[in-house]
Formats: C-alpha cells, structure tokens, sequence
C-alpha cells in the first residue's frame, strides 16, 4: 500500500504574524518558518502505518517555493521514503493544489492520500477536500483515528458535537485533526538519511495546471486589538464585577 | 443574486447554525434553504419560518441521513445550477462539505468570511485572526463559509417560505455511516452560550477539572470549554475545544482558568464581550486580551468564587 502526503511550509506556530504596513499581507522575511503542524500529523500517521507494516511506501510532495524542499527534507527525516516538489514561487490556491495533487494521484496511484485539515497561515480548511471532489473518492476530515480494514478505512471524525465514524473505500483521502498522533522528532541520523532520499523537482505545468489565483487580495490589516484591562484584587473584587456585567 | 443557505440540522430540528447563514446570505441576494436528510418534514417546516427566506428545497433521501459529503456535494452542485452562491456556516459539517462543491463547480472557497463588503467582496480571518484580509472573487458562483459569530441570527419566525422538493443523485456507494459518539450535556452549547467558563493544562485530570470547572459554571449557568492542552491530556472531550483549530466563540463573559493565552487559543475567544482570567502567573498572555484579570492560585479562588456565588 502506497501513502501520498502533501506538505505546506508555513510560519511556525510560535511566532507571532506581523501585518506589512503597506497592507499588503503578513511579513515572511527572515522569520521562522516550517511544517505546517498539522501536516507533521499527517507525516507521523504515514510512516507509523508503513513501520506497522501496512503501507509499504510513503510519499510526500510539497507545492511551494524552493525553499519548500526544507519541508520535504524535514518529511523525509521523519521517515518518508522519498518527495516531489512542485515549485511555485507564486502563492498557489488551494483549489490549484488541488487540481496539482490530483495529477501527483493520478501517477502515483495510493491508497491513502493523508492531508492536514487545515493549514495555520490561510486557514482556509479546503484542500483534502478539493482533491476528493476532483478524483471522485471519498473524504474522511478531521481524523483522530485511522484503521485500515481489507479494502476500506474506517475514520473516526472530530465534529462539533464530538466523534463520528465513517468507512471510506478505498482509495481514499484523509485529512488530520490534533489528536490523531503526536509527530515524532526526528533523529539526527536520520535527518543525515534524509539528505540522500529522492526528490524530484516538477512545476505546475507538468500536471497542466493553470495557478492563476482566483481571489484578489484587496488589503490584509491587523485585526481590531484588544487593550488589557484592570487586575483585581480578589475573589470579591471579582464577584463585584461579575455583578456589574449581570451575571452574578 | 440567489443564494443557497446550508441548513444544519440534526434529523429533527434546525441548528441555530443555519440563522447564522441565512443573515449573510441576506446581504448578498434573495435566500433559498437546502434542507438535505431522510425524514427532514419537521426540519423543512422550521427553515420556511425563518424571516427572510424565500424557498425551502428539500432533498428526502436515505443518503442524506448523516451529511455524508461524497452524497450531498453532488446534490448541492445539481441545485446551484440555479443559483448564485451556497453559503454554510463554518461547522464541522459546513467545512466538510463546502470546499467538495466549489472543486466540483471549480471556483475557489472563501472560507470563514466575517463580513460582506460587495457582491463578490468579503473579509476573512488569515493566521489564526491575527489578520484579516479582504478579498475578492472572480469567479461566476460563489461558494462561502460564514463565521458564525460573525453574523447576528436571523430570526426564527415570522417568514413563510414556500416548500419545494429537489432531488440528486443519491448515494453514491464511496462511504458509510458507521456510528457517532455525541455528546449529551444540559449545559448551554458552547457555540452560542452567554457565558463560558473554560479551564487549561493548569487542571490537572479530568477529575480535577470536574471537580472544579464543572460546579463554578453550574453556578453562572455557563458552557464549558478548554484550550487544546486540556483536551490533548484527555481532561474533556475534543468538543470543548476553543481556538484557531476548535470552536470560535464569542460570548458576552469568558472565563477563562488556568488558560496561558497562545495566539491558536485566543483566537477562538477574543471576540468575547468580556474576558476574564483567572492564572497565578502575573505575566501570562492571557491577561494582555483580559478586561478583568486575577492572579491567584485557581485551587484557591474557583471554589472560593463558587462557594461566594
Ligand atoms: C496547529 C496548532 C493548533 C492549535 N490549536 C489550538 C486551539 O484551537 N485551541 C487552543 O487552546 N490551543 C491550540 N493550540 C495549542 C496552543 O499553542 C497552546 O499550546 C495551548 O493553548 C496551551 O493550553 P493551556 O493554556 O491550557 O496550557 P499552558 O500554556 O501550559 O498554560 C497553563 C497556564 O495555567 C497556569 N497555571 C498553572 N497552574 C495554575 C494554578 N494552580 N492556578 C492558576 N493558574 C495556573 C500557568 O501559569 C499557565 O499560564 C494549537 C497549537 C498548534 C500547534
């Protein structure tokens, strides 16, 4: 069984987003940047599901800058056996990393493909699910468990009222939530490992895929700020507040 | 411009969700509802009393039970050949099934938009809110996520919507239902509470955050939340969840207990009315978006507040 992980370099989740003053999106110069967390998921589940012996291969791709190939080679040290970039130094929307990862699909042909549900810098939540549409499988979001069972998985979901189950023919796309594994660190040997592991190198027209955006950025600005507001002194200072707001 | 409004429901009765779809389709054009389900009468009836809506279309059907996107995706693009733009709110089931329609229909998603600008312009959180970008659409149709607490509810009565029936192409034999473990509590729903009281990791267990989240919210009649770090150490389920990757919540008092404040839990929360937090670390982030801030040791003052209220 073949697993295919798509990878997103984004800013890391520790570091706080500046707005650029001209308003033209947040600054990415010379900040910390790496793999969207969620995808880490997504990784430590693909290889956990090859070291059980299930997945014989796991494949990661990455459409991005040149620098995205960090990402891939942070993937490949966690135990992916070899990367495809896609490079675009232009943003690429997730419906053209949709329509991208469809061409990887259509050449690598997995049984899985395992996605993070969303990534932390658009936060837009859409791509698994765009590439289901687009290869006409099924979806199974926002997994905390995945269990392969003959020709089908069964996911369970984190939804708003709690945990639902599904059973996806396979082949099928998943797309990661929190609880579904603790990523591992990778280990310096195997971060030296990973330096000679494949990477191929591909471009957006390979798989003909027009990137134009379809959204316009008009203006990005900081959101209105919250000012701090008074400490207080104790449990009864605090009780007399709760009173003044009507909830006490 | 016709808009189609995703309406959440759960077999019997509608979802508050739905009102919050219908007034952000509102600001775009005339208001049309899917209801989509098997034996959804109840539910159809219920969405034609929403002020402001137009149609109700009901699609009754065996497949549509559970919400399964791979079965109602094709649906909701066979109904869009009449309209303009599908609107969901930004649920779990919202999410799930919006980006399948837009790839199918190929235009781009504008998720978790918080405002309508213009026809084809919206703003929308970027970087766990610590963003927002206006952006607009150049496609034909739109297909839009809404930020529920980013839109007023419609009301609930007061309109009388026509009823019609729409069908697709049903089950399409890529995935089944196998179970769902909800959660059952008489506690407000987190979503559209007044009043949250949520605790952190500082918790300990789930014992320990029973035994002292669970009685001050009973207390102020409050639902009960958690960051992340309380529900990856199995204090709560995942449905309490607050933050950039949990539920966005907007309630006129938050409490938050034992909370640090890291940018993906405030951006759940920060739109509360007003914040309280209660930490025993003076320079914990949280007490930067608090109006009113305790230092204390929440082991002393949660029961001392409980037992005072
Ligand atoms: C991809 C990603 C997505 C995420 N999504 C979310 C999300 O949606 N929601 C979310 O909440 N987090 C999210 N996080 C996690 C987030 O970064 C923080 O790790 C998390 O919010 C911390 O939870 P906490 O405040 O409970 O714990 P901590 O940061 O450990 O804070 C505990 C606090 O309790 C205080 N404390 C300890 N003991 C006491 C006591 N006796 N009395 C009073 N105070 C005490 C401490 O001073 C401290 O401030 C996400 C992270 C990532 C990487």
């Amino acid at each position: 069984m073949k697993i295919v992980v798509p990878v997103k370099r984004v800013l890391d989740y520790n570091v706080k987003p500046r707005v650029k003053a001209d308003g033209s999106g947040v600054d990415l110069a010379n900040v910390k940047m790496s793999m969207n967390p969620f995808d880490e998921i997504a990784v430590e589940e693909a290889v956990r599901l090859k070291e059980q012996g299930t997945a014989s291969e796991v494949v990661v791709v990455s459409v991005g800058p040149a620098k995205a190939s960090e990402t891939l080679r942070s993937a490949l040290a966690m135990g992916a056996d070899r990367a495809i970039h896609v490079v675009s130094e232009d943003e690429v929307e997730p419906l053209a990393v949709a329509k991208i990862l469809k061409g990887v699909v259509v050449d690598e042909t997995p049984d899985l493909v395992i996605l993070g549900k969303q990534a932390i810098d658009d936060d837009s939540n859409q791509v698994g699910q765009m590439l289901a549409a687009l290869l006409g499988r099924p979806q199974g979001t926002f997994a905390s468990k995945v269990e392969m069972d003959g020709a089908s998985v069964l996911v369970t979901r984190e939804v708003d009222g709690g945990l639902e189950t599904v059973r996806l023919a396979l082949p099928a796309i998943v797309t990661t939530d929190l609880r579904l594994n603790e990523p591992r660190y990778a280990s310096l040997p195997n971060i030296m490992k990973a330096k000679s592991k494949p990477l191929a190198a591909k471009a957006p027209a390979d798989y003909g895929v027009d990137i134009t955006p379809r959204l316009k950025v008009l203006q990005v600005k900081e959101p209105a700020q919250r000012s701090a507001g008074i400490k207080i002194a104790d449990v009864d200072a605090l009780i007399g507040k709760l009173k003044e707001l009507g909830v006490a | 411009m016709t808009v189609l409004v995703w309406a959440e429901h759960n077999g019997v009765a509608l979802k508050d969700a739905t009102l919050n779809a219908v007034t952000a389709a509102a600001q775009l054009g005339a208001v049309h509802v899917l209801v989509a389900g098997f034996g959804v009468d109840s539910v159809a009836a219920q969405a034609a009393q929403i002020a402001g809506v137009e149609k109700v279309l009901v699609a009754d059907d065996a497949a549509y039970a559970h919400g399964l996107a791979e079965n109602i995706a094709p649906l909701v693009v066979a109904v869009m050949a009449d309209h303009d733009a599908f609107v969901a709110t930004a649920t779990t089931t919202g999410k799930n099934i919006a980006p399948r329609v837009a790839a199918l229909l190929d235009v781009a998603q504008l998720s978790e938009i918080l405002s309508v600008e213009g026809p084809k312009t919206f703003t929308r959180p970027i970087y766990a809110g610590n963003a927002i970008a206006t952006v607009e659409s150049s496609d034909a149709k739109l297909v839009i996520t809404a930020r529920g607490t980013a839109f007023a509810k419609a009301e609930a009565t007061g309109g009388s919507a026509v009823i019609e029936t729409v069908s697709g192409a049903g089950e399409s034999g890529l995935s089944s239902f196998i179970g769902a473990e909800l959660a059952k509590s008489e506690r407000p729903e987190l979503t559209s509470a007044k009043i949250i009281v949520s605790g952190g990791r500082a918790l300990k267990d789930a014992d320990t955050f029973a035994a002292t989240i669970l009685p001050l919210a009973d207390k102020l009649g409050a639902a009960v939340g958690a960051s992340r770090a309380a529900v990856d150490a199995g204090y709560v389920s995942n449905d309490y969840q607050v933050g950039q990757t949990g539920k966005i919540v907007a309630p006129e008092v938050y409490v938050a207990v034992g909370i640090s404040g890291a940018i993906q839990h405030l951006a759940g929360m920060k739109d509360s009315k007003t914040i309280i937090a209660i930490n025993k670390d003076e320079d914990a982030p949280i007490f930067q978006v608090a109006d009113f801030g305790l230092v204390a040791d929440l082991y002393t003052a949660v029961p001392e507040l409980t037992g005072k209220l």
